[in-house]
């Protein structure tokens, strides 16, 4: 497991390749990746964290995903800082040996850390900064785990 | 105690962090001393289904008790993912 919080940015390409390099114990390797969405006039996204918390809030939520499931392994990769439409925010990987543990422990983690782990996003552009606001949908995703 | 504040509790209390002396047994007791304190802890707490807590970066919520805790954090509804 491996779960790592930073300002840079990642080449999803090469962790994805990294996270499955040199395995024959799995069957399936499941990955999302998370992009900045221009919307409107929005032209920067600032994520602000909680240092500390949130490293803390990404473990155990992928602690508890291997607990649910068969994994192999488990990567999470979230940035904080300013992002501009078209940079990678954050990616998921999962691996097992059959591709249902993968896919749904995927979408746990994903429903999980978007209400979960200690993150909030602030919009600016030509029409002004806002914070985005949790949506009720992403609250409700959890009920289904 | 160490209490943080982030995202928009962050900017309408116009500081991230301050250290308080309190005797609030719950953090509803904490946020109730913070109320009374200005009219900036007043508008930042005016509506508790709004934020959300930590007490030593667990998530908790507001009649949890704040014996020995080191560490309170008020914040929005997360946005990650």
């Amino acid at each position: 497991m491996r779960v790592v919080v930073q300002e840079q940015p990642f080449d999803f390409g090469a962790e994805a390749a990294d996270f499955a390099k040199g395995r024959d114990d799995i069957g399936a390797v499941v990955t999302f990746s998370g992009i900045v969405r221009a919307d409107g006039a929005m032209t920067d996204m600032e994520i602000e964290h909680y240092p500390g918390m949130t490293e803390k809030a990404l473990a155990a939520i992928a602690a508890e995903a291997q607990a649910r499931w068969a994994l192999g392994d488990v990567l999470v990769i979230h940035r904080f800082g300013m992002m501009r439409p078209g940079e990678q925010i954050m990616m998921v990987a999962t691996a097992s040996k059959h591709r249902k543990d993968a896919f749904e422990a995927a979408e746990f983690l994903m429903d999980y850390l978007k209400s979960r782990a200690p993150f909030w996003k602030k919009e600016s552009g030509a029409g002004g900064e806002g914070w985005v606001a949790a949506r009720d949908e992403d609250e409700a995703a959890l009920d289904r785990w | 105690m160490d209490v943080l504040y982030f995202a928009w509790v962050r900017e309408r209390i116009g500081l991230p962090k301050e250290r308080i002396e309190t005797r609030a047994a719950t953090v509803a007791e904490l946020v109730d001393e913070l109320r009374a304190r200005e009219e900036r802890y007043a508008a930042a707490f005016a509506d508790l289904s709004a934020l959300r807590v930590a007490v030593d970066q667990e998530l908790t919520d507001f009649d949890a008790p704040l014996a020995g805790a080191r560490e309170v954090a008020f914040f929005p509804p997360m946005t990650g993912g």
